[in-house]
């Protein structure tokens, strides 16, 4: 093929590096803002009695960082990266996808003024008010754009599956958003849901479930369907397993949102069917964890000695885990002792610290020397100690969290044989203190490792220099 | 939002939930009848994406597609057992409301003979049961401890139980009457009876001077004339009436903050006070049990 730098022959990976930079230092600041709250659970005098550093705004702050500054701009650099190359053309209008990079920047920037300052629309991962919601909305219009018309344009026959689930994570969470956000403004920072009483927290906890299922599951499939294929130079295990997996899991999702509001005013059928369709969903889950695992068969050894591997198969035990564990909570009977307690908080860390977290870092590692015209990371020794601070800092966490969501759940229904309750609700939090220490420790752990990775990723942009990428040419039988 | 009462909804509920769960199954079925195709012999589908992504014609794994089902069946009896077809209750008439008050049922029968035990005793005799007065505090410790305080030496705003100084009347009937019904205290704004800004500074410190705390001799000597506008709540002398819950003012407690300007944001804002009332969560029985924990918290002394 003949080398010429004209658009059409080379991949657009400017706003690949873009994101992917902003990705890691968003990363940093997100689980920085968490340690923090961590600790602050542990001693509450950290929050400086100032409203603007208090546990009520910087939570929604650390959520609103990790998952959508640090998980949102791996998506797009991921997806912006994966489908150039699966399609084997470049991006589609460029400069849309140039705004799509400033336009998320500007709704994080926003986002971490706003939030400190207490404007909030009081909906969990929704807390943004309307102006930054308008702007989210046309970025993601633009994404959708962006990302469908590189489809569209496409050179090869058949639509990768990494495709199908970056497609429908960006088509769902749209729609999520719309719907979800729909508030009459009151004035420019203040505005009320569309919705009222049940009928209001059941959109919320539709958009919250699916949040995670589309933001934080379908998205990451989409990664960890190219890149441990990739990583492990294998074919993916089962064709059939990801049309199966895929069809089912985005369908399913969709009915699972009230199991986060059992034993509640919500209407007792509405309860039963969140309920069925979250125990349906632990095949299709499963499927994407077997469909990645299984790839590595005949492969195995590579996990001795490629960190970046490993994280990403790590990441899959961690998402087969946490997806497991979801269908159980959402047992009316489980959901019973475990709902309010920190065994929730443990629940979604374990999904997104070990899933979300390890299957962005091993994709971005992927990437980065690639994008910097570099052989491999500059330290590889950095990205093992990463690996292993990462993971113990998850198993502090989520071990800790078990422990005393299990244990406060437990103490709240304790009763004595008056009737009356065996622990007073401040006895359930002194008792968590201890838990809240190791849970603080984990998630050190999970940033030092992490700003490892800043530093690894800033020496290798800067031992580079931003590579072009020709496009290859279209295997026969594609 | 209007509500979906109309009677189609049920059905449309019915059909959508019946149709998701067959089709997973329909999903499974068919896709286990693809036929692997495998031009190049390698047990690949033949798509190639960038240079080397390739995917295989494995099966689904077996004890997956069973994993799949036990669930899809779990789904469709648990349907017909529990509420989850629009309208339909289910085979076991199992609802979250019923599942409360049959629980609530058998925990009140459970404790009955205990409280019943206690209801026939006397408050001073009830106080000074140990037994009781455990129950009493466990009771206060979950219920009311969150406003008057572990100690229920209360905060500001919150009274203090452990004082004497009754707003309503310490006698046991009387707690026994707040605790059932809860109460709420209302001192209007008084800014426009009293006068203007002087006015209510001069009053201000003739409500100091009347419970002994510092203040202007001369503003007290002004204000006492304008306290007319307080007495008709306060009483004459500021000791307060314990009929209508006003406060006495000449005890050095102070409910809402002491001194001067305290006072003087009280006459000039008012405050309406509210306790919740609380027998919806307890028997009268328990209430009993309660009222002498509380009524033990100031008079102990003849009763240990």
């Amino acid at each position: 093929m003949q080398v010429s730098h004209s658009q059409s022959n080379t991949y657009n990976d400017s706003v690949v590096r873009q994101f992917s930079i902003m990705a890691v230092v968003w990363g940093v600041v997100g689980m920085l803002v968490g340690v923090i709250i961590a600790a602050q659970l542990v001693w509450p005098e950290l929050n400086l009695g100032l409203p603007w550093t208090s546990f009520g705004r910087l939570r929604p702050l650390h959520t609103n960082a990790v998952i959508f500054a640090f998980g949102g701009c791996t998506l797009f650099a991921t997806s912006y990266y994966v489908v150039q190359r699966t399609c084997h053309t470049t991006l589609f209008l460029p400069s849309l996808a140039k705004f799509t990079f400033w336009g998320w920047q500007a709704v994080i920037v926003a986002a971490a003024i706003s939030l400190p300052l207490g404007f909030t629309q009081g909906k969990e991962y929704a807390e943004l008010e309307w102006p930054i919601d308008l702007l989210i909305a046309v970025v993601w219009v633009s994404y959708a754009i962006v990302f469908f018309g590189t489809i569209g344009t496409r050179k090869v026959k058949h639509i990768y599956v990494a495709n199908w689930f970056f497609g429908a994570f960006i088509l769902t969470v749209a729609l999520l958003h719309i719907v979800n956000s729909a508030a009459m403004p009151a004035s420019w920072m203040k505005s009320y849901s569309a919705y009222a009483g049940v009928q209001d927290a059941m959109v919320q906890w539709w958009y919250g479930h699916n949040a995670v299922g589309f933001f934080l599951t379908a998205g990451f499939l989409g990664i960890m369907y190219y890149f441990i294929p990739k990583q492990a130079d294998r074919p993916v295990y089962s064709y059939s397993l990801s049309i199966v997996h895929f069809w089912a899991l985005i369908f399913t999702y969709m009915w699972a949102g009230p199991h986060h509001l059992h034993y509640t005013a919500l209407p007792d059928w509405t309860q039963s069917l969140g309920m069925a369709f979250s125990l349906i969903l632990l095949a299709p889950s499963w499927g994407g964890m077997i469909n990645g695992m299984m790839t590595l068969s005949g492969a195995w050894h590579k996990l001795r000695t490629d960190p970046i591997l490993r994280f990403l198969i790590v990441s899959l035990s961690f998402y087969g885990m946490s997806t497991f564990e979801g269908p159980m909570m959402a047992i009316k009977t489980v959901n019973s002792l475990s709902h309010y307690t920190d065994w929730t908080v443990g629940h979604v860390h374990s999904g997104a610290l070990g899933w979300v977290g390890l299957v962005s870092m091993g994709a971005l590692y992927y990437m980065v020397p690639r994008l910097f015209g570099q052989k491999q990371m500059h330290s590889i020794k950095a990205i093992e100690l990463h690996f292993w601070l990462a993971t113990v800092g998850i198993v502090l966490y989520i071990a800790a969290l078990w422990i005393s969501g299990v244990m406060e759940g437990l103490m709240w229904r304790a009763i004595n044989t008056d009737g009356t309750l065996t622990y007073t609700f401040v006895e359930s939090v002194k008792a968590k203190h201890p838990y809240y220490i190791i849970r603080m420790l984990g998630g050190l752990l999970y940033l030092s490792g992490m700003t490892i990775m800043l530093w690894n990723v800033i020496k290798t942009a800067t031992n580079g220099k931003a590579a072009t990428a020709t496009i290859p040419a279209v295997a026969a039988h594609a | 939002m209007s509500d979906f009462t109309n009677s189609f909804w049920p059905i449309f509920i019915t059909v959508i939930s019946l149709a998701g769960v067959f089709g997973c199954a329909l999903l499974l079925w068919l896709t286990s009848k693809i036929k692997a195709n495998s031009p190049n012999g390698d047990n690949t589908n033949g798509h190639v994406w960038d240079e080397n992504l390739r995917e295989m014609n494995n099966p689904l794994p077996r004890w997956w597609v069973w994993m799949f089902i036990i669930t899809i069946v779990f789904s469709l009896f648990y349907f017909v057992s529990y509420p989850s077809l629009g309208a339909n209750p289910g085979k076991l008439g199992w609802t979250q409301a019923k599942q409360y008050e049959q629980e609530m049922a058998v925990a009140n029968a459970k404790i009955a003979p205990l409280y019943a035990k206690y209801a026939a005793m006397p408050i001073d005799q009830l106080a000074g049961n140990k037994e009781a007065k455990a129950i009493g505090e466990r009771l206060f410790m979950n219920n009311c401890a969150q406003c008057h305080g572990s100690d229920a030496h209360g905060s500001k705003g919150f009274p203090n139980l452990t004082d004497n100084d009754w707003i309503h009347g310490g006698s046991p009937e009387k707690i026994t009457e707040t605790i059932t019904n809860g109460r709420i205290g209302m001192m209007p704004p008084m800014a426009a009876a009293v006068g203007n800004e002087e006015d209510v500074k001069n009053v201000a410190n003739y409500v100091l001077s009347i419970s002994g705390n510092k203040h202007d001799s001369a503003r007290a000597a002004l204000g006492k004339e304008k306290f007319a506008a307080c007495a008709a709540c306060h009483g004459a002398d500021g000791k307060g009436n314990q009929a209508i819950g006003s406060l006495n003012l000449t005890d050095g407690i102070w409910l809402h903050g002491a001194g001067e300007e305290a006072i003087i944001k009280r006459i000039n804002h008012g405050i309406t006070n509210q306790m919740p009332a609380q027998s919806a969560k307890f028997s009268p029985e328990q209430i009993h049990v309660l009222t002498a924990y509380v009524w033990g918290l100031s008079n102990n002394a003849n009763h240990q």
